[in-house]
């Protein structure tokens, strides 16, 4: 499968790892990655704050830049943050056609480009279960997780709001985190913080406030035993993984929890090595969830 | 559990079937714990849960607590929890109830989060939702001098405020507020979008005031995380949260306001990089939000003391190899030409005298190929309906 593949910034600035994960295990999917090297950052949400007009417009010249690829099955982002942000950008494109010709015009004249209605996006975690498939997916397993238990952690821009995301009883996309750790063959954790906020969009007004909440969610998933955090958001893993040493002083509790992108998690079922997938990047080192003696995954004996 | 449906399969009026409501109980007077009662009732699948309660309270147990008057989801006085999302008692049937849970065929229904249960379902309303949105000066101060008749106003700026006058005050958007679950002082959803309501109305005398108290508030409009979770919660649309970027949208970009919580710094800082090199340059993001929107922002003495508070995390990020020193000072950039159109598209946005922004809570969505309503909403800006500053 062809994708128009957005990685978005961070991806490329400071958390390298999620980018590199995803090209080494996009071939094992069989998914072949046009890289939008020529868009610009989808604002996070901050930029339509400013104007709205202005994000929309900035997004749509991704949106026609995707299209412009060919044969593309449809585009394709690993930020959470990118999704929910592009997805609220497009929810007004699509809805009228008079304010998507406002847009068009900018665009029409300025770059020569042309957005068309309809475009369809979809961040990493909703291709693995909608268009390659929860069995194929188990299939291509060659080393699975057993014993690894992993606490899901979505980031909000990709689980609300429900009917701008398309989570509904046909596409549950708010559970597929789960799905996908157990086709890896790992456990899912159940904790208090999954679908909550990192905290990461006020770490700049409010540190103490955003901190606390970062360190509540690891807090919570450390002491349901998990092993591990996996996330599909980089935004999230700058809160919870980056910060997480001041994170643990801000709640008062020692904390050392791995936090995984979403594509080292499958990299590591598909028998990639943590080295491959960067892991040794992370700030909290994943040696719980990695024999670094054998690079074996497996949770490590207490 | 849940729903035996009758035989009654010819008949067009639904029938009656039986659910079991798992209602928290807790009453802080007998100083014992919250505990969970169940309770089999007969209802059809589309009454509600309130009325649920109600025969539950009727037949079994007249003790439970729960708020409510209306019954027509305009009230907004029986806001709950129920199987974890929050909503009105009154609005919500019961088989909708149903499906939402975990497959047990059970409906829990709890009190509303983040304020303190006074009984069962009942929660203090007066000690948090209330005491917040007394906080935002909820009602008009007048233009002077008041005209012997009627204003006048712009059709478009009244339009402007419909969507969050439609709040009813259930609290609703509160008990789910992430950011008031980890900072209880934060001003919160339904407040803040109450005092859109007065922001954005032409005959309000203390728009700037109004802003510049919010904006410096350390709890105030640039303590929300964008969790959508009020936009999620409301029952009537109001969306608290695009209200609240539409505060800042008014503080920073109508009225300058240079908070001391850097959120104007920030959000100037995320719109000049992008603009600048296409792409999120988070070395400068931090220093410049505390220290000044430009390359010099990193020397102001603000920027200089957060980046010394964050050095631990910087330093094991560099010895990690998570960045490069070269990255970290120079950030990346998009192609010459692309970026070349990105500022273009900036120039010519930015340059407009009138912001457009499309609310779909006004303009609806365009139905298939009919092109109706669908005229973008022109925010006026402030300047033009002649400013309060």
């Amino acid at each position: 499968m062809k994708v128009a593949y957005w990685p978005g910034c961070v991806s490329r600035g400071f958390t390298p790892e999620l980018h590199g994960a995803m090209d080494k295990v996009a071939p094992l999917l069989d998914i072949e990655l046009v890289e939008l090297d020529r868009a610009c950052c989808s604002g996070a949400g901050v930029i339509a704050e400013h104007s709205q007009e202005l994000a929309d417009t900035l997004n749509a010249r991704t949106f026609a830049l995707a299209q412009q690829v060919d044969d593309a099955a449809l585009m394709m982002n690993i930020c959470s943050t990118c999704q929910g942000a592009q997805g609220e950008c497009q929810e007004r494109l699509d809805a009228s056609a008079d304010y998507r010709e406002i847009v068009n015009t900018t665009l029409r004249e300025e770059n020569g480009l042309q957005y068309e209605a309809g475009i369809v996006n979809k961040n990493f975690l909703w291709v693995l279960v909608e268009e390659i498939g929860l069995e194929n997916l188990k299939s291509l397993v060659t080393r699975p997780l057993t014993d690894l238990r992993v606490g899901p952690f979505y980031g909000c821009y990709i689980v609300r709001p429900t009917d701008r995301l398309g989570i509904d009883d046909e596409n549950p996309r708010d559970k597929y985190l789960g799905w996908v750790i157990e086709a890896l063959g790992g456990t899912v954790v159940d904790y208090a913080g999954s679908h909550k906020c990192c905290g990461f969009p006020i770490i700049t007004m409010n540190k103490e406030v955003s901190l606390k909440q970062a360190g509540r969610h690891v807090s919570d998933a450390q002491n349901a035993d998990a092993d591990c955090i996996v996330t599909p958001c980089p935004l999230c893993h700058l809160n919870l993984d980056l910060q997480q040493p001041l994170a643990a002083r801000a709640v008062g509790q020692d904390l050392d929890l791995p936090i995984l992108h979403l594509p080292q998690l499958v990299g590591l079922a598909m028998g990639l090595s943590p080295k491959e997938l960067g892991m040794g990047r992370h700030v909290v080192k994943p040696t719980s969830v990695i024999d670094w003696t054998q690079s074996v995954v497996g949770a490590v004996p207490a | 559990m849940a729903a035996t449906q009758s035989d009654n399969t010819q008949s067009t009026e639904p029938t009656a079937q039986e659910y079991t409501l798992r209602i928290r109980r807790y009453n802080p007077e007998t100083g014992d714990a919250p505990f969970w009662d169940e309770h089999t009732i007969e209802l059809e699948p589309h009454r509600s849960v309130l009325e649920g309660i109600l025969q539950a309270k009727d037949l079994f147990d007249g003790s439970i607590g729960i708020r409510c008057s209306c019954r027509a989801a305009i009230c907004g006085s029986c806001g709950v929890r129920i199987n974890g999302q929050p909503g009105l008692a009154c609005q919500t049937h019961l088989d909708t109830a149903l499906a939402r849970g975990d497959g047990s065929g059970v409906i829990e229904v709890e009190p509303m989060g983040n304020m303190p249960v006074i009984k069962d379902l009942i929660v203090d309303m007066d000690a948090v939702h209330w005491k917040k949105v007394q906080r935002v000066t909820p009602w008009l101060i007048n233009k002077e001098p008041i005209p012997e008749r009627e204003y006048i106003v712009p059709r478009e700026s009244m339009i402007d405020i419909t969507q969050s006058m439609a709040c009813i005050q259930c609290g609703a958007c509160v008990s789910d507020c992430l950011s008031m679950e980890a900072d209880p002082l934060f001003v919160g959803p339904a407040a803040l979008a109450k005092a859109y309501r007065f922001v954005g109305d032409p005959r309000d005398d203390q728009q700037y005031e109004r802003l510049k108290d919010l904006a410096e508030d350390a709890h105030g409009i640039y303590d929300c995380t964008h969790c959508f979770k009020c936009i999620e919660a409301c029952p009537k649309g109001v969306a608290p949260m695009n209200q609240i970027m539409r505060l800042r949208r008014r503080a920073g970009g109508d009225h300058h306001i240079n908070d001391r919580n850097n959120g104007d710094r920030h959000e100037r800082t995320i719109t000049s990089l992008i603009r600048d090199y296409g792409l999120l340059h988070e070395g400068e993001m931090l220093p410049r939000s505390y220290g000044g929107d430009s390359w010099f922002g990193k020397f102001h003495p603000a920027a200089a003391q957060e980046l010394l508070g964050s050095l631990p995390v910087i330093t094991k990020a560099l010895m990690r190899r998570k960045v490069t020193p070269m990255k970290a000072l120079l950030g990346h950039k998009i192609p010459k030409d692309d970026l070349a159109d990105v500022k273009k598209i900036y120039k010519r946005v930015e340059g407009r005298d009138e912001r457009i922004e499309f609310n779909l809570y006004i303009s609806g969505v365009d139905e298939d190929d009919e092109q109706i309503r669908n005229e973008p909403v022109a925010e006026v800006a402030p300047g033009k309906e002649g400013s309060s500053r």
